[in-house]
């Protein structure tokens, strides 16, 4: 691009582009791109043992007590969607990333970075689903935090919540921990939440029934590790999918998973509208399933836990680990061949044709 | 999923496997034209149920990856100025030019929003009366049409301030193109489906006449792309060289005659240079002097550039079928999805993003 500005005098993007240089929305995809910023900014500047472990919370010791910290921020658009809104979200989305190290969550904080102008009813409502869903989940909102910026600085509202919650002496889950026979087995359908939100987007001239999943998975969790002694790790497939969750237990445990795609259930209306759109269902975010590598003796039983709960009920083994290629995730396909399940480089862009 | 699940039975997938491998006895070289065939083709790992001796190589057919740097720079430009929205299909947003992409001129500050129908980019036009709305108009013959009519519609209601950027590419003179090539390798065509869904099949026939060529028009699910398989082959054991229709649910003989209608009325055909393969004569579409109004190029006094592809990249090989992605030394290492040199690697459709997807460690 020419450094010049225009002779019409208009204003052009005065900064080198080269990419990478600057923030791009794919750092916040899950993707490559987000893996790589952890990787080359983040973990060199903060680097200890317990986040080096890179795993959805931080498990520590404190005061002889063993605790999973956890922090997320949540900037969906729209707020409200079919089967949820940013404030029970929120509230999931903390309790998922807690019960996923096996943790049994406590205590939440809530902060809001409000843009002016926006409606209080609007923050009213937003806040009332958090305090139920909180309530539903056996969770207790202890601590927050406001603040407003100016019109135009923020988009409606954003909210951050952080977690604690008590995890138990016996249990000990990361994302490191998957061997080779290890058994993957996913607790349900896979791509509502990412599509629930995507049909509600301007520019989609059609109307789905799709709705997200978002829900507290601690308890299926709870249900799990009751069943069974094998467990190796969970992981929430939530922003870059399936695929982001199958290749970060591929790549910390330095294994290979192979999964076989007809035993991956995608409902009919989502894998319909990922096709109109050129999507791919496996990286599309989900907000209520999860992924365990448990031990292969333990497979069946996993799965009947999982089924016994109704946020489990479609729950399927889908694949197995391997030790082929350190990091490297595959996936069957229904003709029997074989294809690589990479992280995408950055948000999944819809395709043209 | 009704409509489609019953062209990706793997049952009837395999019969058809086995039908080319007992009809095949000598090797045959294939081409499939377009990125959407690609995709399916690598999606499913079809190659890995064919004969040894059936080679397919990919075709240009991916509209991201032919659209040359010099547009992707003028639409940089243009998305990055005050008072514009630039509107474009998602895919485009990551294609390199020669310094950034449009998500990088998206991040600066610059109105650059993904549309799924130029009819959408007229929408927002109609909105934002204040603003020139710029659709980036890429595409083969299939996406000419939808672009044709926003504009005739722009025009008939006096919407000024949407226009084009215009880089549409036509499909024969690309497949001529490499027919005459003395290197060329191709010895059979799976056509393009839904450019002939538009176009018919006239051209086409042109083309398997004059070259001793056969083509099949095919679609995009994995039976029909076997099926084509199986039909070109049978003409190329028997010697025959002529156009058949595989995807006779979209495909009529003469194509859509009122999408050709308004296609003739916006559009004029122009030379037009492809990323990676330079200037094709009259390969392309540009607006007619009466819709000039909604030309982005005019409006924005945009200089035609000129610029170098990095010189590693063998993308025009590719793009022509004389090398596989697997045979550029920058591939998978210079060169990945988040860091392409050319821009077969940009897209999901494009050949060596496809490859690197699915194939790299086969």
């Amino acid at each position: 691009m020419p450094e010049t500005t225009h002779a019409n005098g208009l204003f052009l993007c005065p900064a080198p582009l080269n990419a990478g240089e600057r923030i791009v929305i794919g750092h916040g995809s899950g993707g490559r791109l987000s893996a790589n910023l952890l990787r080359d900014l983040f973990l060199p500047l903060f680097s200890n043992p317990v986040l080096d472990r890179l795993d959805d919370q931080a498990v520590v010791e404190l005061g002889g007590v063993r605790l999973a910290f956890t922090t997320d921020s949540f900037v969906v658009k729209p707020l409200f969607f079919p089967g949820g809104d940013i404030g029970s979200l929120a509230v999931h989305g903390t309790i998922n990333d807690l019960a996923m190290g096996g943790a049994m969550p406590a205590y939440l904080s809530a902060a809001f970075i409000v843009e002016e102008g926006f409606p209080i009813e609007t923050l009213r409502e937003i806040a009332a689903s958090m305090g139920s869903a909180a309530a539903a989940a056996g969770v207790a909102i202890v601590t927050g935090d406001t603040k407003v910026v100016e019109r135009g600085k923020g988009d409606g509202v954003f909210i951050n919540t952080t977690g604690i919650g008590l995890v138990p002496e016996d249990i000990n889950l990361s994302a490191n921990q998957a061997q080779a026979g290890d058994a993957v087995i996913l607790s349900g359908t896979i791509g509502d939440h990412g599509m629930a939100i995507m049909s509600t987007r301007a520019g989609l001239e059609f109307e789905t029934t799709i709705v997200s999943d978002s829900a507290p998975l601690h308890r299926l969790v709870a249900d799990i590790l009751k069943a069974s002694r094998g467990i190796r790790c969970f992981r929430d497939p939530t922003r870059g999918g399936l695929s982001a969750a199958l290749n970060e237990i591929a790549g910390q445990s330095r294994v290979s998973i192979e999964v076989e795609e007809k035993r991956i259930p995608i409902r009919q209306q989502v894998r319909a509208v990922c096709e109109l759109l050129g999507l791919d269902p496996l990286y599309v975010a989900n907000e209520g399933k999860l992924v365990a590598v448990v031990a292969p003796e333990c497979a069946e039983d996993v799965r009947a836990a999982m089924r016994r709960n109704p946020l489990g009920r479609n729950a399927n083994i889908i694949g197995t680990v391997g030790d082929d290629v350190a990091g490297l995730v595959t996936v069957r396909t229904t003709f029997g061949s074989s294809r690589i399940v990479d992280l995408l480089p950055g948000e999944q862009l819809p395709r043209i044709c | 999923m009704r409509y489609s699940e019953e062209y990706r039975d793997p049952q009837i997938a395999h019969a058809l496997a086995d039908r080319i491998a007992r009809d095949t006895t000598k090797r045959w070289v294939l081409m499939e034209v377009c990125g959407g065939q690609t995709h399916t083709l690598m999606r499913y790992g079809i190659g890995d149920l064919l004969p040894d001796s059936i080679e397919l190589v990919h075709g240009p057919g991916c509209p991201v990856c032919v659209t040359p740097f010099e547009l992707i720079d003028q639409a940089i430009d243009i998305g990055g100025r005050t008072g514009v929205i630039f509107a474009s299909y998602g895919d485009m947003l990551r294609v390199p030019g020669s310094r950034a992409d449009l998500l990088n001129v998206r991040a600066c500050g610059g109105d650059v929003r993904v549309v799924y129908s130029p009819l959408d980019a007229l929408g927002i036009a109609r909105e934002n009366p204040e603003r020139q709305v710029v659709f980036f108009a890429v595409g083969f013959e299939t996406t000419a049409p939808a672009n044709a009519m926003a504009v005739w519609q722009a025009q008939r209601e006096g919407i000024a301030n949407f226009s084009l950027l215009v880089s549409h590419v036509l499909v024969p003179p690309a497949m001529r193109l490499i027919l005459s090539s003395p290197a060329n390798r191709v010895q059979g065509f799976i056509g393009p489906g839904h450019v002939c869904a538009i176009m018919g099949l006239g051209e086409y026939r042109a083309l398997a006449e004059e070259f001793h060529v056969p083509i099949v028009i095919g679609g995009f699910e994995p039976l029909d792309l076997l099926e084509a398989i199986s039909m070109l082959v049978a003409q190329l054991e028997e010697g025959r060289a002529e156009v058949e229709n595989q995807y006779s649910r979209s495909v009529e003989g003469e194509g859509n005659l009122v999408a050709q209608k308004v296609m003739r009325e916006v559009f004029t055909v122009s030379d037009r240079k492809w990323r990676g393969i330079g200037e094709i004569r009259e390969s392309g579409l540009a607006l007619r002097k009466e819709y000039s109004a909604h030309d982005a190029e005019r409006l924005f006094n945009l200089v035609p550039l000129q610029m170098e592809e990095p010189r590693e990249c063998i993308s025009a090989l590719v793009l022509q079928g004389l090398k596989k992605p697997g045979e550029c030394s920058a591939f998978g290492k210079r060169c990945t999805p988040l860091n392409p040199l050319g821009a077969p690697m940009v897209s999901t459709e494009g050949a060596c993003a496809a490859w690197y997807q699915y194939k790299r460690h086969a």
